[in-house]
């Protein structure tokens, strides 16, 4: 819970990772290249002040994240994405059992998320399901530029994932949150098109698709989609620190994604361990569309921060709020008609 | 024209700007009529195939120099830089560097950002003039010359689309007149476009001078008002 200026907010932390990105843990070149790729979101996009080393950035300890979450962070729940990577390192990077082993000490603490991958085919619809039984998986985080041998990623449309995602429907998963990566199967096409969702989305009406880093790069893309699929929601992770370094195009991100979308539909997100919530929650409730922008994007009310800071992820995963701590679930109206179609399509 | 002005004819197909305008141009020399590049990209991981897109530009935009007889073009620190070099060098084609992983060239990829280009083009535009307090105008013709109305001529160019002064200037990203009861949507579309495109190369500055630190960090001048 963060309190400021009479305003009180439930937080909800919608993506973090309890990763090894450990030299020991790295099992080539590749695995080296992300968790440097990572450290350097991390160096480019934080405050100095909260600046690591790479060695602190490689692994974190329970201390340190129940700390830099719970104790100082102002989370009252923060849910696992798992991104196994076995291809990269050795033990995997952060799967769905690492996140499990915290989350069972600190059960009121942390959602677990699981994952699957489609190209495991038959004997992965089973591990999905003794991993379902085994951490009560409400969500799932979908990694569609996952290596796996020859292969170099997937997509959602893929028939093997129309399999996963009944399977997931069958089970009551219903968030299924999907982060783009770089390479994917044709290499030829752009690997970070969204299009996909848009597919899954119709098809599969009573499922959620979160789109993590709310479709960045194709933020455009995103927006259009979630316009027209109720279904669709933008993932704040690595969105939010630009909150520090780039405020009004922050701003421009926030008032494209409550122009196309609607307050409702958007997560916070810190994706620890790329950045810590506390300077995050604090810069976030501080914020505020720039006095010269505010025409064209309007202003950001405490009660909309609420919903995006906790409150529409509670949502999503049935997490009891507080009294005094919610506001009232009205469906938001924008006034004028958003995007191309109506909020719910005929 | 010298080696770095011909590299400057080369763009970042998705950020639609000039690799060397960007700092992905690390090095080059002249030796004779031999010319060396090498190109560097903000993380270890950014797409492939865009990076092959700009690895080929740069090798044939040197070829096409006439006192240049031959010329290694390179990319560095790149996952997928050994397959991109062989490629390029090689001549094999985007197919021939990942024989396993593409199933064809890239021109529908290039032509897809083409048409994004064009459109974050339309919103300057409309954008400028809008801050004029001027409504838009049918035709071209009617524009007022300003770097606005010369980056949207590129890219029209780009895409094959009329740039005669008769031409109506509401045209989609397909060339096909965009009707007036759709033009609000279309340009706020647009302006999603421009935000993505500007705020990707932002951020793109931002992480190559974080991991090759003697380039500048840009400032936030996010604004809409670029150009």
């Amino acid at each position: 819970m963060y309190e400021k200026d009479g305003e009180r907010y439930f937080i909800v932390d919608s993506h973090i990772h309890a990763w090894d990105g450990r030299p020991s843990n790295q099992a080539n070149r590749y695995g080296e290249g992300f968790i440097n790729c990572f450290y350097d979101y991390h160096r480019n996009l934080s405050p100095e002040s909260e600046l690591w080393s790479l060695k602190e950035f490689w692994q974190q300890s329970e201390e340190r994240i129940m700390h830099d979450l719970f104790e100082v962070g102002y989370v009252d729940k923060a849910i696992f994405q798992p991104t196994y990577l076995t291809d990269f390192f050795v033990n995997g990077f952060n799967t769905t059992e690492q996140d499990g082993a915290l989350a069972e000490k600190h059960p009121d603490r942390f959602i677990v998320n699981g994952s699957w991958d489609p190209r495991d085919g038959e004997a992965g619809l089973d591990r999905l399901e003794e991993l379902a039984a085994r951490w009560s998986l409400k969500g799932i985080k979908l990694y569609t530029a996952e290596w796996k041998g020859e292969s170099k990623g997937w997509k959602l449309s893929d028939p093997w994932s129309y399999r996963y995602l009944e399977k997931c429907q069958e089970l009551g998963i219903r968030n299924i949150h999907v982060h783009k990566g770089p390479t994917i199967y044709p290499l030829n096409r752009d690997a970070f098109d969204v299009a996909d969702v848009d597919d899954v989305a119709s098809a599969f009406p009573d499922l959620r698709f979160i789109v993590e880093h709310v479709g960045l790069p194709r933020l455009e893309d995103f927006c259009w989609i979630a316009t027209q699929e109720p279904n669709v929601y933008g993932g704040l992770a690595v969105a939010m620190p630009f909150i520090h370094s780039r405020p009004r195009y922050f701003a421009q991100i926030i008032g494209e994604l409550l122009y196309w979308l609607d307050e409702n539909r958007i997560t916070f997100a810190s994706d620890y361990a790329i950045w810590t919530p506390k300077w995050l929650v604090e810069s976030f409730v501080d914020f505020q569309i720039p006095e010269d922008m505010q025409g064209e994007l309007g202003t950001l009310t405490p009660d909309v921060k609420r919903k995006i800071l906790g409150l529409n992820a509670a949502r999503l995963y049935d997490i009891e709020v507080p009294p005094g701590l919610d506001v009232p679930n009205e469906p938001a109206d924008s006034g004028e008609a958003v995007g191309s179609a109506p909020k719910v399509p005929a | 024209m010298n080696v770095l002005a011909a590299l400057g004819t080369v763009r970042d197909p998705e950020l639609d700007e000039p690799i060397t305008e960007l700092g992905f141009v690390s090095e080059w020399s002249v030796d004779g009529g031999h010319v060396t590049v090498r190109l560097r990209l903000p993380t270890y991981f950014c797409a492939p195939n865009f990076a092959y897109l700009m690895v080929a530009d740069a090798h044939d935009a040197v070829l096409a120099l006439p006192w240049v007889t031959s010329a290694d073009v390179r990319l560095e620190d790149h996952f997928a830089a050994e397959a991109i070099n062989a490629g390029v060098a090689g001549e094999t084609g985007f197919v021939g560097a990942f024989p396993e992983q593409a199933v064809e060239e890239l021109t529908e990829l290039r032509m897809t950002f083409k048409r994004k280009a064009y459109l974050a083009s339309l919103d300057r535009l409309a954008r400028k003039l809008d801050r004029a307090g001027k409504p838009l105008p049918d035709t071209l013709g009617e524009l007022t010359d300003c770097a606005e109305r010369t980056g949207l001529l590129r890219r029209r160019a780009d895409l094959g689309l009329p740039c005669d002064d008769d031409a109506p200037l509401l045209l989609d990203e397909y060339g096909k007149p965009i009707p007036i009861a759709q033009s609000a949507l279309k340009l706020r579309f647009a302006r999603a476009v421009r935000v993505s495109v500007d705020g990707n190369a932002a951020f793109c500055r931002g992480l190559l001078s974080t991991r090759y630190p003697r380039s500048a960090q840009p400032a936030d001048t996010y604004a809409g008002d670029r150009g």
